[in-house]
């Protein structure tokens, strides 16, 4: 029966496009590094994929209304130092068990803020999450500009992002699990995932068909804003510890795993099979390239390239590739 | 007064009203700019030397270049990921090659300016022809530029020709190098694209690309070349950037960081990110709004560690200024797009 | 039609498909120098397409064009321009940021050294806007700012700068106002006197009828004849057009008037000098019609019926009660039951991307779910039974909405709407660039709906729609009801007086009269 039926044939085609790179991708792996395919490697793969699967839940819903969240970064950071912070700042005992829900709370009211700059203010969602990035960013300096935080994170936080509850099954993996399906059932099963396909398509039709636009916007930034600070929770309780800018590297990988998943960066279109793809071929492409240790080629034949110019330069050109091959966007005609 | 020239007098009148309603944005950012130094300069114990107003406008010159690169392509509706990339990736080349002789300074000059070209034509083609969305185009190059930075300067260092630097910083007569490299690039660069046909073709597409295509504008050619501009003026900036620290260093912070800096400048510039309106010279402005945050808050003692915050602040401010008009809205409709 | 010599453009065995969409079928097409040329026919019958074709916009699958006796082929607007075939768009090709100057000679600009040469433009604008009438229109206006129907005085003025040999106008005259129609009619006379060769494509037959040499028709993409104007009755053109027997008859309106008390009462509605104080009454089972000339204030009425206008004066009641409409959402409500078919169905009424189906339950979706959850069996029963009410077509239907004619298109804006089961329907002129076949099938529903108990609130420009399918017809003329027309009194001589704000008319004058002494 067509349901989403949204230009089925095309991200279909993205989709089936990103799944066939990731068995050419793990293919590649396994023919430098013996045991890529071992289930332990993979597993390890699928459990750093969950950190960008997470965070990218919450940009794949503001880019599908046709904005971008540019305030990820700093939310991924906010969300791992106020879970830090927690038991500093309600006391040990409350701190411990509040930390998760604390930490993922500021980045909501973060992504709240940016939902009312976005929906009620009407700004340019580009800049106003921009500037909400840096307004974090400064927070976040604050915060430890003073004094000595605490930044470990807790047992919890160490068990949920290391940890197993189901044995084989990293935790991560099973968040991941949780929020994707909550994603799906939303976008597929409810009212407002038909809201929010139909404002990515065209959202004063939308208003004039009788739908709050503004609070759908509200909510799409504010679970984005969760989603990243989950992401940073996660992050935190992986490492043991926040740390500044640990959200930096986080914010160009979602938006291209979101894309390359067949996810219309102007909105309207996309699934979250798709993204599930890009995030996972995001992160293989990543894996590979740190194994390969292309310096080594470059210095026989004479030149000193660093390992980080190659994974740059593949990481641009399979983005490029990527899309070409999705196929083109229709060219301004009659 | 005849009746024919009551209307000229009328029409006259007429026109400077529809000018300044255009310029309206710079002139704002004009304004902010203006206050904003001004409580500088006064707060300034010193007072406003020619020292310090040269090493306030090599600071700021630095991201005004990069956001004039930004405000082209922006106008056609688009954006450019890669220009602090290219910027960073000039600065490299430039440590490694603006050095030597005068012939072999020149050369790298005109090197590094070409490079700045080849990327921006990179960019443009694959928006173009590749019909992808300029913004993750653009993502995904500015990644492989920094690569190739990467691959010259491994290790900050390098060394630039001292005369090119020292005329590239100093002042002459109180007015600082980089004050008259902006003035040149806005009349010999923005003022003719502006006037040019294709350049009056870039904001014909932000404003209507079906409606351009329609009227015959040359889309194509408008297009690719606004990303070339983009990329020439962001190795500019490297250039620049080489003659302050005497060195290249390929540091990918420093690249994003001045590319999402020159979106705020432009905005606050009084450019448009949906395109079709705006102007080079406002992000001048907007950049130095921006660059000038930092300086108030050493001038007023505040941790300048939280620039950010401040910078962001002044970021939302700007953007929900913009906000005001909606007082003024009558008909809910007009919300929507 | 000359016979000798030969025409100035000729186009022959013009086909256009567009994936499995048969736009063109082997066409046809001639038109010469001094004449002007209808292009007739229904949505979907392939006039816009054939002429992109001609300007450029779009290349042909196959077939010639021929002008002046030389085989031309257009890669794009550009190249038509160059060679003297210019059209204005009913879409204009404006650029709304730029100044007026700009826009009209936005591609071949008078340059010096190189660059443009603002002074000399702003003349070539002055001189082509004096060449349509429109001085009042300053150059350097930016031409966002200008209302519709200058913006499409500039549009022409653009058109004509460009020293056309052929110039086309689809649907060009939609937003005009009357007395610009007029200067418009007369310059386009005025060129054909010159030698242009001019094609013309309208839906309104009575501008056809005063403009027209000659005529073609075209249905369903295919080429079906050329007549001069004047030789075919109005009802022959139609049946031409749409294939079959047809009928200029309306529905009957019912015996019973409408009695009962009004659903939707509306008392000294005003707001932001557009609208100065309205009264109206709807019945259930009434079709209310609103008349009067273009922006007297007909949109916002209904727009702030729906709840989009702000800082409204005045009371709406629905059913006795007084209520604040502070938002189409709470015009659609359970206990208010409004709908809007708006006026510009691609931006406001449909997602264009989006399949019909998903069009089509989007409004009423929360009627079909619990929590926020969809039950997709009760959606689907509910979208089968309007796809069948309407007869939508049902090719295409799982494809997106964009791919539809414009009638079928509409049919799914009111659909979407109908299955909010709405007790007061608004509609916003939704017969406008609608073909005669879905318009019949349009008018039909409403006295449909009608019998059924809607109260029908129906602004149209056309007047033989307002006689023909409303109860009684209110004439706004600057912002306020100035007139009812109803029974006898409903026709066309006292809707056009009506709408200029002139008493009843004398038995001496005629609509035509009135028009041309009015202005």
């Amino acid at each position: 029966m067509a349901t989403m039926t949204m230009a089925l044939q095309r991200f279909d085609k993205a989709t089936v496009i990103a799944f066939g790179l990731i068995v050419v991708l793990l293919l590649v792996g396994a023919s430098i590094k013996p045991d890529f395919l071992s289930p332990s490697y993979l597993v390890q793969q699928l459990q750093l994929a969950s950190f960008l699967g997470v965070i990218a839940t919450g940009v794949m819903l503001v880019i599908l209304l046709g904005h971008i969240d540019l305030s990820i970064p700093w939310t991924i950071g906010v969300g791992g130092m106020m879970a830090t912070a927690a038991a500093g700042f309600f006391g040990p005992t409350v701190g411990v068990v509040l930390a998760v829900p604390f930490g993922i709370a500021c980045g909501t009211v973060i992504g709240l803020a940016n939902g009312v700059g976005v929906a009620y203010l009407r700004a340019p969602s580009m800049i106003f999450t921009l500037g909400m990035n840096a307004v974090a960013q400064g927070l976040m300096v604050a915060h430890t500009g003073g004094f000595a935080p605490q930044d470990r994170g807790t047992v919890f936080m160490r068990q949920l992002a290391a940890g197993r509850l189901i044995p084989g099954v990293p935790n991560p993996l099973l968040v991941w699990l949780a929020v994707g399906a909550a994603a799906v059932f939303m976008l597929t099963r409810t009212t407002l995932g038909r809201q929010i396909y139909a404002i990515g398509n065209k959202e004063r039709a939308v208003f004039l068909s009788g739908v709050d636009t503004r609070r759908v916007l509200l909510i799409c930034f504010a679970i984005s804003g969760a989603c990243a600070a989950a992401g940073g929770v996660l992050l935190a309780g992986w490492a043991n510890r926040s740390y500044q800018a640990m959200g930096d590297p986080y914010l160009l990988p979602t938006i291209a795993a979101v894309v390359l998943g067949g996810t219309n960066i102007l909105g309207g279109r996309g699934s979250y099979l798709g993204t599930v793809a890009g995030v996972i071929l995001i992160t293989l492409l990543q894996s590979i390239l740190s194994v390969l240790q292309p310096q080594f080629w470059f210095a026989d034949m004479g030149l000193n390239v660093p390992a980080e110019t190659f994974r740059q330069v593949v990481f641009g050109v399979v983005i490029i590739a990527m899309l070409l091959l999705y196929g083109r966007q229709r060219a301004v005609q009659g | 007064m005849s009746v024919a020239s009551a209307v000229n007098g009328r029409r006259s009148r007429e026109a400077w009203g529809h000018w300044l309603a255009a310029q309206r944005g710079i002139l704002i950012a004009i304004a902010i700019f203006a206050a904003m130094f001004a409580t500088y300069g006064w707060k300034q114990e010193v007072g406003l030397t020619a020292s310090i107003i040269n090493t306030a406008s090599n600071k700021g010159a630095l991201l005004a270049l990069v956001a004039m690169a930004q405000t082209i392509p922006v106008l056609t509706g688009g954006l450019d990921l890669s220009v602090g990339m290219i910027f960073v990736l000039s600065n490299c080349l430039a440590a490694t090659i603006v050095n030597g002789s005068f012939l072999m300074t020149a050369l790298g000059v005109i090197g590094v300016l070409l490079v700045g070209i080849i990327c921006g034509t990179i960019n443009g083609l694959i928006v173009v022809y590749g019909r992808l969305q300029p913004i993750i185009v653009t993502l995904a190059t500015g990644a492989v530029y920094f690569g190739f930075a990467l691959a010259l300067r491994p290790e900050p260092g390098g060394s630039v020709n001292f005369e090119f630097a020292d005329i590239m910083t100093r002042s002459f007569f109180k007015v600082p190098s980089s004050v008259i490299l902006m003035l040149a690039v806005v009349f010999l660069i923005w003022i003719p694209y502006r006037r040019s046909v294709l350049g009056r073709g870039a904001y014909a597409i932000g404003s209507s690309e079906q409606a351009a295509y329609m009227s015959g504008v040359p889309i194509a050619r408008a297009k690719v070349l606004a990303y070339v501009l983009a990329g020439l003026l962001s190795s500019i900036a490297g250039l620049l950037l080489t003659a302050i620290t005497y060195s290249g260093a390929a540091k990918a912070a420093l690249g994003a960081d001045y590319t999402l800096n020159s979106i705020g400048a432009v905005v606050i510039g009084g450019t448009s990110l949906f395109g079709g309106s705006g102007s080079a010279i406002g992000s001048i402005f907007g950049a130095f709004v921006m660059r000038t945050v930092g300086d108030l808050l050493i001038v007023f003692d505040i941790n300048p560690v939280l620039q950010p915050l401040f910078v962001g602040i002044v970021l939302l401010i700007a953007v929900s200024l913009g906000s005001l008009r909606l007082l003024r809205i009558k008909n809910r409709l007009d919300l929507y797009r | 039609m000359e016979g000798n010599a030969a025409p100035l453009l000729r186009m022959e065995g013009i086909s256009k498909h567009y994936g499995g969409v048969r736009a063109l079928e082997d066409v046809r097409f001639e038109c010469d120098k001094g004449r002007i040329h209808a292009l007739l026919g229904e949505n979907g019958a392939g006039k816009s397409t054939l002429i992109k074709v001609l300007t450029g916009v779009v290349q042909p699958d196959s077939g010639s064009i021929i002008l002046d006796g030389q085989s031309v082929s257009f890669a794009g607007p550009a190249e038509a321009t160059e060679a003297g075939i210019v059209c204005i768009f009913q879409e204009l090709s404006l650029l709304p940021d730029l100044t007026v100057a700009d826009n009209i000679a936005i591609t071949s600009p008078p340059k010096r050294f190189g660059l443009i040469d603002k002074r000399a433009q702003r003349r070539l604008a002055e001189q082509a806007l004096a060449r349509v009438g429109a001085e009042d229109i300053h150059p350097f206006a930016p031409v966002g700012d200008l209302p519709l129907s200058r913006r499409q005085m500039v549009e022409i003025a653009k058109a004509l700068a460009r020293k056309p040999r052929i110039l086309v106008l689809d649907e060009a005259t939609s937003a005009l106002t009357a007395a610009d129609v007029t200067k418009v009619f007369a310059m386009l006379k005025q060129l054909r006197a010159e030698g242009l060769a001019i094609v013309y494509i309208s839906h309104r037959m009575h501008e056809i009828a005063q403009l027209a040499d000659d005529c073609t028709v075209y249905r369903n993409g295919r080429y079906v004849a050329t007549f001069a104007a004047g030789t075919k009755s109005d009802d022959a053109i139609v049946e031409m057009m749409i294939g079959r027997e047809y009928s200029s008859v309306f529905p009957p309106l019912s015996e019973k008037k409408p009695d009962g008390p009004p659903v939707l009462k509306v008392k000294d509605l005003s707001w932001a000098g557009q609208l100065k104080g309205v009264d109206l009454e709807v019945r259930p089972g009434e079709v209310v019609g609103l008349g009067g000339l273009d922006g007297q204030g007909q949109r916002q009425l209904l727009l702030g019926l729906f709840g989009t206008l702000i800082g409204a004066t005045g009371t709406i009641e629905v059913n006795g009660k007084v209520v604040k409409l502070a938002s189409p959402q709470r015009a659609k409500s359970a206990d208010i039951g409004m709908a809007l078919i708006p006026e510009d169905r691609k931006n406001e009424g449909l997602m264009l991307p989006m399949s019909v189906r998903e069009n089509l339950s989007f409004a009423a979706v929360d009627g079909f779910s619990r929590f926020g959850v969809v039950d997709r069996k009760q959606e689907e029963s509910a979208i089968n039974e309007v796809i069948n009410l309407l007869k939508i077509r049902s090719d295409g239907i799982d494809g997106p909405v964009a791919s539809l004619s414009g009638g079928n298109q509409q049919k799914v804006v009111i659909g979407k709407w109908l299955m909010t089961k709405p007790r007061i329907i608004l509609l916003n002129d939704p017969t406008r660039g609608i073909d005669v076949g879905t318009k019949q099938e349009l008018y039909q529903l409403l006295r449909r709906l009608a019998e059924n108990g809607a109260a029908i609130l129906f602004y149209s420009t056309d007047y033989d729609e307002l006689i023909g399918c409303c109860n009684r017809v209110l004439v706004l003329y600057n912002g306020t009801v100035t007139r009812t027309l109803e029974g006898g009194e409903l026709n066309e001589r006292n809707l056009v007086a009506s709408a200029l704000n002139l008493p009843p008319s004398t038995a001496s004058t005629g609509p035509a009269e009135l028009a041309a002494g009015a202005v």
